[in-house]
């Protein structure tokens, strides 16, 4: 019994020996932890959606506005439809629209910032100016009179919209970091020793810069996700698709206000505030571990 | 300075300047700072683009922009009507570069056509109604959650472990983690529908005539912002106490708190003038940036209480299919967002000679 509870004790720690020290800090860090833990849930809930789901979302299966019972668990919507369902595959639609448009995002500021940043001169010139530019006439409004223009908004219009829209705030951070690595004595070396251009940024620079790149990448899932709700809330979104935003939307449209029907507005809007939090922590967390000071302990 | 002169043991003239000779030193430094110049030139700039990307952005759309743009409205509008719009938008026969400088000619006279909605009211006048509901909103909300946040992430940083630094903080980040409009939707079920503390919808009782020297209307006008401030202010809070006390931290930690601790002065002041002071001016340029967010948190809030601002202008445009209104609205927030930039650049101006 003991010999083999250390057996497993032992196995346990050459585990977590053999995991990098990344990620050993993260899993050490209590709100980065909670953070992954929460977005693993609605992840898990996402994968396993025609499982959990005791219906299809758009399916109408009960009387309208029926309040949670054992039947429908979160209860049902002004067309008689499971609330609980749509809860479910709605985590797929948005996870998934927030996670491609995060990373799109991320990679055009990847590509801008460091451009920018490295290459200076002009360059950085010109695409800081269209960064800046972007952050003070872009955002939701930018977003609203593009997507007004579509006439038939598909899955992916939100998609589109954000990553054109949403990249400047990335590069900018990105790119001023760049540009601090790019005088530091590291890479003063490397340039001496005669590396190319290419292989200082991708060997010398990006490794410096992974931190900073995956807070920026959270952050920008992070505004993916409250944008799409919005977006879909305001009802620019496909009407068909089954998202998070568009039962908002339809809850908003139903009165559910006024007839008092809160299982039909409140879970959507949890998980959006639930999903956005993990992302948070997860930042925070990042902040915490490369800069030891800021942690409150 | 007769004052300074009349109280003996005053101090010399010079370490004790009047208000005015003070005044007059800040206008000074924002007329002679060469960041502000450059401020005011990239604003101008940013001004243009936006103009320009309204121009561009229903050209670059699948298909003929003018069916796209105005096929919902043939036959529903007079055809001198419509012949109108079209010329608004430099929508005319003629090379892309004529159109557009037809179209700069009407944005910079603020003539953005009959608003298709409320035909035909101009475009111009549906906005500036409702403009000044979500400048007064906006304002309020923001300056508020500022110096909220700033302050309680100042103490934050000063009492580290303390009450504000563990209990409150994390609380105020979980509520910033959630969206505008359904922190709205909640206030609004809560405590409009189901408490009935608050009104739900409207800026002022429609019953009251509009007239702003009049005690009730003023006191009508504060009690139905109650609800979308309270909803803006809880949400925007929470990101500037944690920026704040994260500066602060770094402050702390700089020599020259040291020294003045060495020198024994008092704690308040330390914190407030010496370690706040310089930790303020990052979140400045940020506080700048986030007057765009807070606007975009608005349209929101706005739609979720049918208060008659922008935002929901900006619904009601949406859903019509009123681009002249869409556009309109865009390029007044716009206008609204790089005009709070700067009058923020300049209170940088101010607090940090190093700007001048």
């Amino acid at each position: 019994m003991t010999e083999n509870r250390a057996q497993s004790a032992g196995l346990l720690s050459g585990f977590w020996m053999s995991m990098p020290g990344w990620a050993r800090s993260i899993i050490k860090n209590r709100k980065a932890l909670t953070g992954l833990l929460i977005l693993a849930f609605f992840f898990l809930v996402a994968l396993l959606a025609p499982l959990l789901a005791p219906t299809a979302p758009q399916r109408m299966v009960g009387r309208p506005h029926d309040p949670p019972s054992e039947q429908y668990v979160f209860g049902t919507t002004r067309q008689g439809q499971d609330v609980f369902a749509q809860m479910v595959y709605g985590a797929r639609g948005s996870l998934r629209v927030g996670f491609i448009s995060g990373t799109v995002i991320i990679i055009i500021a990847v590509a801008v910032g460091l451009t920018a940043g490295f290459v200076g001169g002009a360059t950085d010139e010109v695409l800081s100016l269209i960064a800046n530019i972007f952050l003070v006439v872009g955002g939701l409004p930018l977003i609203i009179v593009m997507a007004s223009m579509i006439e038939r908004p598909g899955p992916d219009t939100v998609i589109i919209v954000l990553c054109l829209t949403s990249w400047a705030w990335g590069a900018r951070v990105l790119r001023s970091q760049a540009l601090s690595l790019r005088n530091s004595e590291f890479v003063e070396a490397a340039r001496v020793s005669g590396e190319p251009t290419w292989r200082i940024i991708a060997v010398e620079i990006l490794p410096n810069m992974t931190s900073l790149i995956v807070s920026a990448w959270i952050g920008s899932v992070l505004y993916a996700i409250l944008v799409q709700a919005a977006y879909e809330f305001i009802g620019l979104g496909d009407p068909n698709s089954v998202t998070w935003g568009t039962i908002l939307y339809w809850a908003q449209n139903n009165q559910a206000l006024l007839t008092g029907a809160w299982w039909t507005f409140v879970p959507p809007g949890l998980a959006i505030a639930a999903v956005g939090l993990s992302l948070t922590l997860i930042n925070y967390g990042i902040d915490e571990i490369t800069n030891p000071r800021l942690s409150s302990s | 300075m007769t004052t300074a002169i009349g109280k003996p043991g005053a101090g010399k003239p010079a370490d004790n300047p009047g208000f005015l000779s003070k005044l007059l030193d800040s206008v000074y430094a924002i007329f002679t700072s060469r960041f502000l110049r450059r401020r005011f030139m990239f604003y101008l700039v940013a001004a243009f683009a936006a103009i320009t990307l309204n121009f561009i952005i229903p050209r670059l759309m699948p298909g003929d922009p003018v069916q796209l743009l105005f096929a919902r409205f043939q036959g529903k509008l007079d055809p001198r009507a419509f012949e109108a719009i079209k010329a608004q938008f430099g929508f005319v026969d003629g090379p892309l570069f004529e159109q557009y400088l037809l179209y700069l000619r009407s944005i910079v006279t603020l003539d953005f056509g009959p608003s298709i909605m409320g035909f035909p009211v101009p475009v111009f006048q549906v906005i500036s109604s409702s403009l000044r509901w979500t400048l007064l909103l906006a304002g309020i909300a923001s300056v508020m959650s500022y110096l909220i946040g700033t302050f309680l992430g100042v103490l934050a940083a000063w009492r580290r472990g303390g009450r504000i630094d563990t209990v409150l903080l994390p609380i105020a980040s979980v509520i910033g983690a959630f969206p505008y409009f359904f922190v709205a939707l909640l206030a609004v079920y809560i405590l409009g529908f189901q408490l009935d503390i608050f009104p739900t919808s409207h800026a002022y009782d429609t019953a009251i005539r509009q007239d702003w020297r009049s005690t009730e209307f003023i006191w009508s006008v504060v009690y139905h912002m109650m609800l979308p401030l309270f909803t803006i202010i809880v949400t925007a809070t929470g990101g500037w106490m944690l920026g704040m006390r994260n500066n602060m931290i770094g402050v702390l930690s700089q020599d020259y708190i040291v020294m003045a601790e060495a020198k024994g002065l008092a704690d308040r002041r330390i914190m407030l003038m010496y370690a706040a002071r310089n930790a303020i001016l990052p979140s400045l340029t940020a506080f700048a940036m986030s007057f765009g967010f807070i606007i975009a948190g608005l349209l929101l809030t706005e739609i979720v209480f049918s208060y008659p601002g922008m935002g929901y202008t900006f619904l009601l445009a949406v859903n019509a299919r009123d681009y002249p209104l869409i556009q309109g609205i865009y390029l007044m927030i716009t206008a609204a967002v790089l005009l709070a930039n700067f009058i923020a650049d300049m209170s940088y101006v101010l607090l940090d000679p190093r700007a001048r």
